[in-house]
């Protein structure tokens, strides 16, 4: 068989813990413009949190006339509603948004739509939250959110030493906050599976940082004299290769996904794929070289845990 | 490491086979299966409503407006039991939850205790010193008939659904007063609704001719719209408010013709018979209404006593108008009305493209997978590979043995999991390099390989996993559906992405037994 490719070749020695400080100013401006952003912009929330309708219609026609559309629905007089193509020339969003008068009105809006479009068009699909479904759905993203960040952290907690614990959890929560961040930005729909997309992120960019903090404690035990940083430059360098593939093989899938996964499954993909970027990223140059201010040099060492067992007796 | 024992490769090979057993009818369509012998597995992986095109909807029974319906029959009945008894009473009206009025004559409190035991039963009747009076239900009656009235919409919803020849809807409670209905394949989700949110209270009413003349009616009478044929309401009508007849009574209701116009033809039990014929007999000449949830259907003229309990109404009907309110009517009516929350309908077209595509994301991410991994590991991704197609086979078995549900999502999480489970034998296979390169034989490489990255894939999955099991928990619908698929996915990608790749690697070690490893 033919010799395989080595991708990143052995022995690499880049050093990834001298720019650290700038990769950590970095950092906290796009944690910092991330909050600004959610704030002074706000999120685009799709209906699952705003409430509203979506339909998706496609026209007999094979190009939709949009401008016809659109004053024949303005004259309807239900609030802003936006018209956009969605993946196809003769497919077109419609989105409502939420109406005074909760969900009867919500429904009597689509009623309207149907009625005043007629019988052109074929109805692919009609989505209406109201509002105590929107917010019921909004509480549960943030419970959900906070319970898997808190659950990563015990577990991570249980099995590492506290050091690893804060720094893996600072790097999710850098993750996650700036995808939102990233969301607020590009003003791509922030809905259920937008969460369902940073949950999963969550789950990579942990994945990822575990894989690196077990070759640096790895390392903690068979160099005990090596000076911390070298050490973890070491570590780095050591996953370079894996975390060069794996973060490769994963954007491939996610490319798939996003190129011909369809149009609604374009927002999730393009959050994974932002996802998998900086989930790579600050593991290599946020939650490794942290780790340089924490003091992990005792652990694992039995001299160290020696000394422990003497300071406590 | 590297040794398997018999027992160990038996079980590997059983676990395989299971799967491969669960996913087969997968593979074939619904009518092939039935004809396949019977100790074949027939469960398929069932698809969302996401994929298949149906309807999805979550109502709210308003147990408000139940209880204050209640509240208002039993003010009536008080109001009479009150008049009998001949006794003093102001401001007796329904405020918020309660019954409330004033007695006139203080010394009258036990007589008007008395009086109102048996219109009050099930109540709580409170009587206060200086003559208040309150009736309410109590926290456990409320619940009792919260519940009662979320059952009881539930068998009609089924029976109205069941009407139109509908197969398997879901129709489960959810909470305290919220019904989800998934309907799958529906054509008309607009009709759905119809059918499914119509309290279709059905009551037969005089028509106020006094009111009707004059242009003003008493309190005893009420304007009511008369429903025009495309459903919208039209000129209005005084109607008596004391009901002759209502839809309780009906036994039966169909559509049919009559001079070609559709119609509803309808039989009333005995009571409702009785009732019927005694009220058209006293009535003959005059207009009574049927009114449906306060509009009128019609509103002819009585010409004779109708004695023998069946009638026909012919209002502004269609075809399609008249069978739904004959369905309507056959399934009775909802103790209370329903709103809806939530809706999410897909069109069967829309989920067949989303499958295509769904499909197409899934190949072309396992072709641009395989290809990288036989490039970047040559024997050993192709080991990899042949565990790739084994895990999808086992997630597929899997979702079909567990009756779970494949949604869009779920299709996300299954492309994503092929990404993320290479990732376990690419961290082993890493690690063999790095061992290889420190001088270890062939053999010892691999066995390292496979230690060393043992507890870092564990640990890398088992926090996967746990955000993954709170999306689960906390996720509604496609979410969960998602969710699912990846906690299955994370689970057999480790199986086969460790122990069978490894079960592939110590039999080829053995036979080829190799000086170095193609790496």
């Amino acid at each position: 068989m033919f010799k395989p490719i080595h991708l990143v070749p052995a022995g690499t020695r880049i050093n990834f813990m001298r720019p650290h400080k700038i990769a950590f100013i970095i950092s906290v401006i796009m944690i910092l413009g991330s909050f600004a952003l959610v704030f002074t912009k706000g999120l685009n929330f799709g209906i699952d949190f705003a409430g509203g309708v979506i339909m998706e219609v496609k026209s007999s026609t094979p190009v939709a006339d949009l401008a016809s559309m659109r004053s024949e629905l303005d004259n309807l007089e239900l609030g802003e509603i936006a018209l956009q193509e969605f993946g196809a020339p003769d497919i077109v969003l419609i989105r409502i948004p939420q109406q005074e008068g909760g969900e009867v009105a919500t429904q009597a809006a689509v009623a309207k739509v149907k009625e005043s479009l007629g019988s052109d068009w074929q109805y692919r699909r009609t989505e209406s939250v109201g509002p105590k479904v929107g917010d019921e759905l909004k509480s549960s993203a943030v419970w959900a959110s906070i319970f898997a960040m808190l659950g990563i952290m015990a577990y991570i907690w249980f099995r590492y030493e506290w050091q690893f614990g804060i720094n893996a959890v600072l790097a999710l929560f850098h993750d996650c906050v700036t995808t939102v961040g990233f969301f607020a930005l590009t003003g791509l729909e922030f809905n259920l599976t937008t969460v369902a997309a940073v949950l999963t992120i969550a789950g990579y960019s942990v994945n990822d940082t575990v894989v690196i903090y077990d070759r640096i404690r790895y390392d903690l035990r068979r160099y005990k004299k090596m000076p911390l940083s070298q050490l973890i430059n070491q570590a780095l360098n050591e996953t370079l290769a894996r975390t060069t593939v794996t973060s490769g093989l994963t954007l491939l899938s996610v490319l798939a996904l996003a190129i011909w996964g369809g149009e609604a499954m374009r927002g999730f993909s393009i959050a994974m794929i932002w996802g998998i970027l900086i989930g790579t990223y600050s593991t290599i140059c946020v939650a490794s070289p942290m780790l340089l201010y924490m003091n992990i040099r005792n652990i694992g060492s039995d001299k160290g845990k020696t000394a422990e067992v003497e300071a406590q007796a | 490491m590297l040794q398997f024992s018999k027992y160990k490769i038996t079980l590997i090979l059983a676990v395989l086979l299971l799967g491969l057993y669960t996913a087969l009818p997968n593979l074939f369509s619904a009518a092939h299966i039935a004809s396949l012998p019977s100790w074949l597995p027939a469960r398929t992986v069932s698809l969302g409503l996401d994929l298949q095109g149906g309807s999805h909807l979550l109502y709210e029974v308003d147990t408000e407006a139940l209880v204050k319906g209640r509240l208002e029959a039993v003010e009536d009945e008080i109001r009479s039991a009150m008049r009998d008894k001949k006794l003093g009473y102001t401001d007796l009206g329904v405020k918020g939850d309660r019954i409330t009025f004033k007695l006139r004559d203080l010394s009258a409190i036990d007589t008007a205790r008395a009086a109102l035991a048996t219109t009050t039963t099930g109540l709580q009747l409170d009587i206060a010193d200086d003559g208040g009076v309150s009736v309410y239900f109590s926290e456990a009656a409320l619940t009792e008939v919260k519940k009662h009235a979320v059952e009881q919409s539930i068998e009609i919803i089924s029976k109205r659904i069941d009407q139109t020849g509908t197969k398997e809807p879901t129709i489960i409670r959810q909470g305290e007063d919220r019904i989800v209905v998934q309907v799958p394949g529906f054509g008309d989700p607009q009709r759905l609704k119809e059918l499914i949110g119509k309290t279709a209270k059905m009551e037969f009413k005089m028509v106020d001719e006094t009111a009707e003349s004059t242009g003003n009616g008493p309190a005893t009478s009420v304007q009511l719209p008369v429903i025009e044929k495309d459903g919208s309401p039209g000129q209005k009508l005084w109607i008596r408010k004391p009901v002759m007849v209502s839809g309780e009574n009906l036994t039966d209701a169909q559509q049919g013709f009559d001079g070609g116009m559709p119609i509803v033809q309808f039989k009333f039990d005995s009571v409702g018979a009785r009732k019927f014929g005694d009220a058209t007999k006293a009535n003959v000449g005059k207009r009574f209404a049927i009114v449906l949830d306060n509009q009128i259907i019609s509103a002819p003229v009585i010409r004779d006593a109708i004695l023998g309990g069946s009638g026909v109404i012919s209002g502004n009907f269609t075809t399609e108008s008249a069978r739904d309110l004959s369905i309507l009517l056959r399934a009775g009516a909802l103790p209370a009305p329903l709103t809806v929350l939530e809706e999410r309908t897909v069109g069967a077209d829309l989920g067949a493209d989303s499958i295509e595509a769904g499909k197409r994301a899934c190949l072309i991410a396992v072709v641009f997978i395989a290809v990288a991994m036989i490039l970047l590991y040559g024997l050993f991704g192709v080991f990899a590979n042949i565990a790739m197609l084994l895990n999808a086979v086992l997630m597929l078995g899997f979702l079909s043995a567990i009756g779970a549900t494949l949604t869009f999502p779920g299709i996300a999480g299954m492309v994503l999991t092929l990404g993320m489970a290479v990732d376990a034998n690419v961290l082993i296979l890493e690690r063999v390099r790095e061992e290889m390169r420190n001088g270890r034989s062939p053999v010892n490489a691999m066995e390292a390989g496979y230690r060393e990255a043992q507890a870092t894939i564990f640990d890398a999955n088992v926090t996967h996993a746990i955000s993954t099991m709170f999306l689960f928990a906390f996720g509604s619908g496609p979410i969960k559906g998602f969710a699912i698929t990846l906690l299955i996915g994370i689970v057999s990608s480790v199986f086969t992405a460790v122990v069978v790749t490894r079960l592939m690697t110590s039999i080829w070690l053995r036979q080829a037994r190799p000086k170095a490893l193609p790496l």
